[in-house]
């Protein structure tokens, strides 16, 4: 009896993992690459036994997410081709049939679906933790109701045409100013000289004579 | 006297065209006269700096310092500044000072016959402002989009397929984003120049602030432009301070300076070091655009033009090496890092493709690693078609003219923290800089007008400014089509070049030899600063700095009639995309040419004969005067 079960012990303990073998191959998953060191550097972490503990949880939870609550479990997450690179291959077997493996589209979109998140868990980033032959999406560019610079553009041209329009109306006042006061000195202009050049020189000021060449335009 | 030459063109009538040194002397005194004034010589100063020191002094003369052997290219260029520059500069001033007028009206002055060079001048001001002002409005355009994170051209558009995959537009990913950005998304360029490709309405409302901003700098004419120099010829030294302690302090900035400074006394020998030396000092000064003589016949008599001229060539000069070390620690920040993506790219796909743990293999022995891997898996090795990363390839990539500015320099900024802060900063810069030359450039169009006295009277200074800047808005147009870049790049080539040496050849001898040096000029200079000027002037004046300007003239000259018409165009149909294609020119291209180089340039003997013609023929009544002219043509 104990020799029968012994037998069937080394039996599945020999077939279990040729069989995750067999399934495990990266035509049927995909492979993935970490590079833990380039992303943080002094603070990496050592990749071992949890940390693939962890990854394996974090594909489960992908799994559970897109499938809309499928009991999927670490078990279903089958990794092989372990190298120190920390890369390695994984698949998916279905939790209703281990010998079964989830199709490649369906992983790949609910990877894509949880990407943030399994990047997240890592502290990684779409180009360290690399899913070969799954692209990340590209985050489209933020857009804007009115471009920026259309707005820039317009702070420009209002101050502008504000500093021209000033311009414009200063020459046009000191015209009309020095147009004003030209005529003032025609009219002061008795006989040929000036009253600005009498004021000032000797001899009296009288102020009858001016009012009077205002009114006489001799 | 031992420098005294008899040789002097005969000059009637010239004491009757000129005010002589007591007339000057009580204008002075009594402040009298219409002409306009500088408030103080600040303005003055900070103006003539403004116009000489522009974009060509950041980029433009550090790759020639560059490419031409680095720190040794600093003596061609220092021996030619103080053998062609200082003198032309000093001419220039002097004779704008002394007769008080125009560039127009002084060579009317000086002799009827050589109205040319004036007219030759103005032409080419208003050829080379049509196009500055278009640089400007890119400028402009590039400011107006600093002002957002991230910046437009740090990463390219994403367009979603159907199935919900998302790319990168073709264009943007087989070149990169800050070419997109600027072929595509600032020129929107076509493929070859004869299709114009339309106005581009992002650029033509660009082209229109560039021109209203310089109307309203210099709507009345000196008045405005002395008040906007102070911030315009100021800024650009603050910024490229601030630039330059920003660099220091990037990785790898200080192999660009090793790079930029490093002399290789080869270079000497090769006469094309001097030829460019020349070049750059001569179109650097702004020299024969008229704008400089203009503006130095607004100063009083007696201000000391020699100590003026002197002072501005070293202030350009100080800036030229100035803006050439801050492009280039910058420059060699950028190419520091474009070395370690490719590298690390290089790395990272050994690593993968062997499966070796990270660290393995590091910057410092990557050769060796690849050497070993080389040795163990050639075959595996070679079909991962590695890059070859090279520092020196990254530094000498596109560093001049408008490639400089707009596509590495933006992509070296998108690098740095705080992208939009610098950016905002670099395009203030360089629009101040463009906006202080243009002041220049428009001076030598608008004075001379008034000289030929085009329009009426009762046009006040701001009408006629305004008219000038619309129509040269309106011509400007066609920088503005697709293929606008490609216009530009010809009026660069030809209308600032040849005309420029022919009528700064000619001021030169015009002012020596048929104004006249021992009884006039001299005397001049001695009644205006007080000395007469010693023997480095005089030696300069009449033999040496015309010679120099006749060689770099004949060599330009042969060197652009024997080389191919070539342009280089933005192709995403060409093979060797994003590498620029070489496209021979239509052949009507031919006559815009002989437009832009052949007509100012002979305008200056056209000018002369006309004139004789005119003389010969004025005899008779007015009908009998143009009979006798096209009698006289078609001899």
């Amino acid at each position: 009896m104990w020799t029968v079960w012994t037998v069937w012990m080394v039996w599945m303990v020999c077939l279990v993992p040729t069989t995750s073998e067999a399934l495990c191959t990266e035509d049927d998953g995909y492979k993935v690459r970490l590079s833990i060191k380039t992303a943080l550097g002094g603070d990496a972490y050592e990749w071992n036994e949890s940390e693939m503990f962890f990854f394996k949880a974090t594909l489960a939870f992908a799994m559970r997410t897109y499938s809309g609550g499928e009991q999927y479990d670490v078990s279903n997450i089958l990794v092989c081709d372990e190298t120190l690179r920390v890369s390695f291959v994984f698949v998916v077997t279905k939790p209703s049939n281990t010998s079964e493996l989830v199709p490649r589209t369906e992983v790949e979109n609910a990877i894509k679906k949880s990407r943030h998140r399994i990047n997240s868990a890592f502290l990684l980033t779409d180009q360290t933790l690399d899913f070969v032959g799954i692209n990340p999406t590209l985050a489209a560019p933020i857009q804007y109701d009115t471009p920026p610079w259309l707005i820039a553009f317009g702070v420009v041209m209002g101050l502008v045409c504000a500093g021209i329009v000033a311009l414009l109306v200063s020459t046009f006042l000191n015209k009309k100013r020095s147009k004003k006061s030209a005529d003032e000195e025609e009219a002061g202009r008795g006989n040929g000289i000036l009253c600005e050049s009498i004021r000032g020189k000797d001899g009296l000021f009288n102020q009858g004579l001016v009012d009077d060449d205002r009114l006489t335009k001799l | 006297m031992g420098w005294s030459t008899k040789l002097k063109l005969p000059n009637p009538g010239l004491d009757e065209r000129i005010l002589s040194h007591a007339q000057l002397e009580k204008l002075e005194v009594e402040e009298a006269g219409e002409r306009p004034k500088w408030d103080n010589k600040a303005q003055y100063m900070l103006t003539c700096v403004g116009f000489c020191v522009g974009l060509g002094n950041v980029w433009r003369f550090p790759y020639l310092c560059q490419s031409h052997g680095g720190g040794a290219f600093m003596i061609p260029f220092l021996i030619l500044l103080v053998l062609e520059g200082i003198p032309l500069l000093h001419l220039e001033f002097a004779i704008g000072q002394r007769l008080r007028k125009g560039s127009m009206d002084v060579w009317r002055t000086i002799n009827p016959y050589m109205m040319g060079v004036g007219l030759a001048s103005m032409c080419v001001s208003l050829l080379v402002s049509l196009y500055y002002n278009t640089i400007i409005a890119w400028v402009l355009w590039y400011f107006f989009n600093s002002f957002q994170e991230p910046l437009p051209w740090s990463q390219c558009p994403v367009n979603a397929n159907r199935s919900g995959t998302t790319k990168q537009v073709w264009e943007c990913e087989r070149s990169s984003p800050v070419d997109y950005f600027w072929y595509r998304k600032t020129l929107n360029i076509t493929t070859d120049i004869d299709q114009t490709g339309g106005l581009q309405w992002w650029m033509v409302l660009c082209l229109i602030s560039a021109w209203a901003v310089l109307y309203v700098c210099c709507i009345r004419g000196i008045e405005t432009t002395g008040k906007a120099v102070y911030v315009t010829s100021t800024l650009p030294y603050v910024v490229l301070t601030i630039f330059l302690i920003r660099g220091l302090t990037l990785k790898g900035s200080v192999s660009g300076l090793v790079f930029l400074f490093t002399p290789d006394l080869n270079e000497l020998a090769n006469p094309a070091t001097w030829l460019d030396a020349g070049a750059q000092v001569f179109y650097s000064f702004s020299l024969a655009f008229g704008g400089l003589i203009s503006f130095s016949s607004y100063n009083s008599i007696h201000n000391n033009c020699e100590q003026d001229a002197v002072i501005i060539s070293i202030i350009n000069a100080f800036t030229s090496v100035f803006a050439a070390t801050v492009i280039y620690t910058i420059i060699g920040f950028r190419a520091t890092q474009r070395f370690d993506d490719c590298l690390g790219g290089n790395i990272l796909t050994l690593l993968n493709t062997f499966d070796l743990p990270e660290g393995n293999i590091t910057e410092s022995n990557y050769d060796l690693a690849l050497e070993s891997l080389n040795a163990t898996n050639p075959d595996i090795v070679n079909r991962l078609n590695l890059q070859t990363c090279d520092l020196n390839t990254f530094l000498t990539e596109g560093v001049e003219g408008t490639g400089l500015a707009f596509i590495v320099f933006t992509e070296a900024i998108t690098k740095m923290p705080l992208a939009p802060l610098w950016s905002v900063l670099f395009f203030v810069m360089l629009f101040c800089l463009g906006l202080s030359s243009m002041f220049g450039n428009i001076e030598g169009v608008l004075t001379p007008l008034q000289d030929l006295k085009i329009f009426p009277k009762s046009w006040t200074k701001e009408a006629i400014s305004g008219v000038t800047c619309l129509l040269c808005c309106c011509i400007g147009l066609i920088f503005v089509q697709g293929s606008g870049n490609y216009w530009l790049a010809l009026f660069d080539s030809f209308a600032g070049s040849i005309p420029l040496l022919i009528t700064g050849f000619c001021e030169m001898v015009g002012v020596v030899y048929v104004y006249g040096m021992d009884s006039r000029f001299n005397e001049d200079l001695v009644f205006m600063i007080g000395h007469k000027p010693n023997i480095f002037w005089q030696a300069t004046w009449r033999v040496i700095s015309p010679l120099i300007m006749l060689v770099i003239f004949l060599f330009y000259f042969v060197t652009t009639i024997s080389k191919e018409f070539f342009y280089i165009a933005w192709d995403p149909e060409s093979a060797k995309f994003p590498t620029l294609e070489q496209k021979p020119y239509p052949t009507w291209i031919y006559v815009i040419i002989f437009i832009l180089a052949g007509i100012p340039s002979l305008a200056v003997p056209g000018a002369a004969i006309f004139r004789a013609l005119w003389k010969r023929c004025s005899v008779g009544e007015e009908s009998d005067s143009v009979h006798c002219i096209k009698n006289s043509l078609l001899i």
